[in-house]
């Protein structure tokens, strides 16, 4: 098998004194979906942060692409075409939908731009009638299209989503799963996803990871997770399988 | 609310309980404020050279009325049973009126500033306004760059006025380089020194911000006080060299600028000389800010100031940008303290107290952050307005006070709140009729 697309070991990231990371280990490959599970506060924000080097590790090693990462500024990991949807979608607000796209193909210099935005607004047609108003004023779930749409902008190689699910109605969540399958399908990106939406995540993704308080607990197939009780007492219902 | 909105239907249905008790309410707050500021009054008695009271009732009762009389119609006004918008008193017709009259304001500005030495000739009066007015606008664009369009609050905006006054002033002694050279060395040196004050500031951002800014601001005066051997310290620099007209000096003889010219000699040459170069650097000032703004890194300042954690996750350098954004900041700034230098020809650092950073930073917010119309606008209105009530030297400042709380009434994000997109799309053509035909369902 090939070498992973990302690949990270014994990271630890702290805030001040509090560790916020205790040593995690993961690998995602190329073409993969992968989904991080785990409680509120277990940390899976503060390791999509860590891949991007804000905050930086204090201890292990990140390697994207059979390069190491763990030290590079923030933009020059950005620049290796590592894209995040960053948790709370954090668009620009008082910028308009096309100039917040225009921002996500920084890092790209525009070389390929009027073919990705037609790409975004294939997959998201209610951002090509909104292109002139403004971020804010968005629905949140025009927003969350926003916000991935941007991170496509910059053509990345792995996608980071943090949470993309977080307080859409579950018709929008589901055309958004629809439209991360797809890429993943049709385009061959790989994504690291991580949810709270555990039941949908796993059956999503291709393999799946839990973290509690800092610590990959466990790993799996999205299919084999799902059946673990654990998972089904922890982030499913009691054990309970929702109806889709 | 109910209450509210049956009033609302009603149409015009006064609330005259309410707004008396409420100008009952101000009035008794004037009182407690006035009784001693007002009621009464300290005079040294002539023959015991003792301190005597004397109490001023009239006096005052009159403020403690106006007072009532100024709330009751306020709250009367306020009170007659429309919704109102917290983030906007300003009815919305009028609103919209405001924005639409934008639209000629600019032109119009620019005309008029075009034509005021024509009109105002023989007013050397105005011709020095003006002159001064266009200063401030300048300084304004430049401080636009960092608090309105990189959120950057920066307090200590008159650090690199005087530096570029200083620097000019120096070159222009020392090296006897003429205006057009020192004028980008000054704005250059500058420039540098907004990079320096970039760097240890890199980490903060808001309040933290603007109190090491400040002190920066300060600590520049303070330099420029105390390096006697260079600056004269508290003395100032005399004796400036003043601009000449591309070589010709405006002087009384035969080489001078009304000889050459054959015209009559007058001192206004000058004045209007120096009229077209402000605002020709003004203007400078402002193309070139525009152009940035379309141009990445001036949607990354912008990015900036909306969210910083975004734009790194964007992969935009944040460091490059804030360090370019106090560049050019201060490069604006730089070149209109040189400015400054050769007009007044003598600089001291009483021309650089606080007190220019915040005039400078209220006319930026008072314009409406970001908007090249309003900084405009409101540095005509603020420096105008203050050369306007010098007759009531005392009650300029309260006069001051008050058009700035009733603009941030009024208008909370500036006299002109409206940000216009940096780009328009005219190409529309690159969205498939079949996509938007697929929005639209
Ligand atoms: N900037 C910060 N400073 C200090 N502590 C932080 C900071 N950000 C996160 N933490 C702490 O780090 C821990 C992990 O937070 P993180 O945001 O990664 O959780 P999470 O798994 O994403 O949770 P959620 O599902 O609620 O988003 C928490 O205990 C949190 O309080
Ligand atoms: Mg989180």
């Amino acid at each position: 098998m090939s070498a992973p697309l990302l690949s990270i070991r014994g990271v630890k990231t702290f805030y001040g004194n509090i560790m916020a990371l205790a040593g995690v280990d993961l690998e995602v490959r190329e073409g993969e979906i992968v989904t991080l599970i785990g409680a509120n506060g277990a940390g899976k924000s503060t390791l999509m942060m860590t891949i991007c080097g804000t905050p930086p590790p204090r201890e292990g090693q990140i390697i994207f692409d059979g390069r190491d990462i763990t030290r590079l500024a923030t933009h020059e990991i950005i620049r290796s075409r590592i894209a995040q949807a960053p948790e709370g979608r954090r668009i620009f607000p008082r910028m308009t939908v096309f100039e917040n796209l225009q921002l996500g193909a920084a890092v790209t210099e525009f070389v390929h731009f009027d073919e990705d935005l037609e790409r975004v607004f294939t997959m998201f047609p209610i951002l090509a009638k909104r292109r002139e108003q403004r971020g804010g004023t968005l629905s949140g779930g025009e927003q969350q299209m926003l916000s991935i749409g941007r991170a496509l902008m910059s053509r990345p190689r792995l996608l980071l989503l943090d949470e993309p699910s977080l307080g859409l109605a579950p018709l929008l969540v589901q055309q958004i799963f629809g439209a991360i399958r797809n890429l993943n399908e049709r385009e061959g990106l790989t994504i690291f996803l991580v949810e709270q939406n555990a039941h949908h995540a796993l059956k999503l993704a291709h393999r799946g990871y839990v973290l509690v308080n800092g610590l990959i607990t466990l790993q799996g197939t999205g299919r084999e997770l799902l059946e673990r009780p654990e998972v089904r007492e922890a982030y499913l219902d009691g054990g309970r399988v929702p109806r889709d | 609310m109910t209450n509210g909105a049956e009033s609302a239907r009603a149409g015009t249905k006064l609330d005259v309980a309410g707004a008396l008790k409420d100008a009952g309410l101000a009035a008794l707050v004037a009182f407690g404020l006035f009784s001693l500021i007002l009621g009464l009054r300290t005079e040294q008695s002539q023959i015991s050279q003792q301190l005597a009271l004397i109490p001023r009732p009239f006096l005052l009762a009159a403020a403690v009325a106006i007072v009532f009389a100024g709330r009751f119609a306020v709250a009367l006004w306020f009170r007659r049973g429309v919704d109102i918008d917290p983030g906007a008193l300003v009815p919305a017709g009028l609103a919209a009126k405001l924005d639409r009259l934008g639209h000629y304001a600019a032109p119009a500005l620019l005309a008029f500033a075009l034509a005021t030495p024509f009109l105002f000739y023989s007013n050397r009066y105005i011709l020095d306004l003006g002159i001064l007015v266009l200063t401030y606008v300048m300084l304004g664009w430049g401080l636009n760059v960092v608090v309105g369009l990189a959120g950057l609050l920066d307090l200590g905006y008159v650090a690199f006025y005087a530096v570029g006054a200083y620097s000019y002033a120096l070159i222009a002694q020392h090296f006897g380089l003429s205006f057009w050279i020192c004028l980008p060395l000054a704005g250059i040196f500058a420039a540098f020194w907004g990079v320096l004050l970039g760097f240890p500031v890199l980490r903060l951002r808001g309040d933290y911000l603007a109190i090491v800014t400040l002190a920066f601001g300060e600590i520049i005066r303070l330099v420029i006080i105390n390096w006697q051997s260079l600056t004269g310290g508290p003395n100032g620099i005399s004796g400036i060299p003043r601009p000449s007209f591309f070589g010709i000096p405006f002087s009384d003889d035969e080489h001078g600028f009304a000889a050459a010219f054959g015209l009559e000699f007058t001192p206004t040459h000058r004045v209007v000389f120096l009229f077209y170069v402000i605002l020709a650097l003004a203007l400078l000032t402002n193309f070139v800010t525009l152009r940035l703004r379309r141009l990445p890194i001036g949607r990354a300042w912008e990015a900036l100031r909306e969210d910083e954690i975004a734009c790194r996750s964007l992969g935009i350098n944040t460091t490059h940008t804030k360090l370019t954004a106090f560049a050019i900041g201060a490069l604006i700034g730089g070149i209109a303290g040189s400015f400054f230098a050769t007009r007044q020809g003598f600089i001291s650092p009483e021309s650089f107290v606080f007190m220019e950073s915040a005039l400078v930073l209220a006319i930026v917010v008072l314009g409406g952050m970001g908007s090249q119309l309003g900084v405009a606008i409101a540095a005509l209105v603020m420096i105008g307005g203050f050369e306007l009530f010098r007759g009531f030297e005392q009650f300029r400042m309260l006069v001051f006070g008050l058009v700035m709380v009733a603009i941030m009434v009024w208008r909370p994000r500036g006299l002109v709140a409206h940000r216009s997109p940096s780009v328009h799309l005219v190409e529309r053509k690159i969205i498939p009729a079949a996509i938007v035909e697929e929005a639209r369902r």
